[in-house]
């Protein structure tokens, strides 16, 4: 198991703030995205998204999620 | 040493900026700046996200940025999240100094990279709707004039 947290409005495009994968064994970025609707995909793999593997930002290239991660998508910010 | 503090719930920017005052006494001139729910248009309430692991540590580093910067006596920083009504303040920056450019500079600087340059989600509720506000690129020129 993985769980993918969706920040902002990623959040309104996949329908829920985090969802919780059934992973068993390292899975790449790429192939953890073709387990979410075709939809969701491409807005998480936008070249604006950052991520955050376990709370620590990571680069996308060569991303590899393992059982027990937590990545987060983080859109542009927008604050103060 | 800066403090910097995320509120989960409303503050009071007077009591703020007196207790800062207070105890930077030293210090020949402070610069605070308020940013507070903007009312109008509809809007019936603002909130902001953040992300605990990343939020907080970045005002951190940017407090430390800033400090290292300029000259100052003190820095505050106070940074809302959750939901607001029209009205209530977001974000308190207070910056003291013994001369009166450097904390302008200081507390414009802060603010320019906390709108744009730190780890939160604003959105909008108006007539009854909610929707994401995305970064202007207003806030991308004022950040790169600080190069």
């Amino acid at each position: 198991m993985a769980r993918l947290l969706f920040l902002g409005r990623l959040e309104d495009i996949a329908g829920v703030p985090e969802l919780v994968i059934p992973l068993t064994e390292p899975t790449s970025l790429g192939d953890v995205l073709t387990m979410l609707p075709p939809f969701v995909a491409e807005a998480l793999a936008g070249p604006k998204i950052k991520l955050a593997l376990n709370g620590a930002l990571v680069a996308a290239g060569g991303l590899v999620v393992g059982a027990g991660d937590e990545l987060a998508f983080l859109p542009p910010v927008s604050g103060g | 040493m800066a403090e910097v503090r995320l509120a989960d719930a409303a503050f009071d920017p007077a009591a703020e900026i007196a207790a800062f005052a207070a105890a930077h006494d030293i210090a020949g001139g402070i610069v605070s700046f308020i940013g507070q729910v903007r009312a109008g248009d509809g809007v019936e309430a603002l909130e902001l996200r953040h992300f605990e692991p990343l939020t907080l540590p970045g005002m951190m580093g940017l407090a430390a940025e800033v400090e290292a910067r300029w000259a100052l006596a003190g820095l505050l920083v106070i940074h809302r999240t959750g939901v607001m009504a029209p009205g209530a303040p977001i974000v308190l920056v207070c910056a003291a100094a013994r001369h009166r450019r450097d904390a302008f500079a200081a507390a414009d600087y802060a603010m320019d990279h906390l709108k744009s340059d730190s780890w939160f989600w604003k959105r909008e509720q108006a007539n009854g709707k909610w929707r994401w506000i995305e970064p202007r690129a207003e806030d991308h020129a004022d950040l790169a004039r600080w190069g």
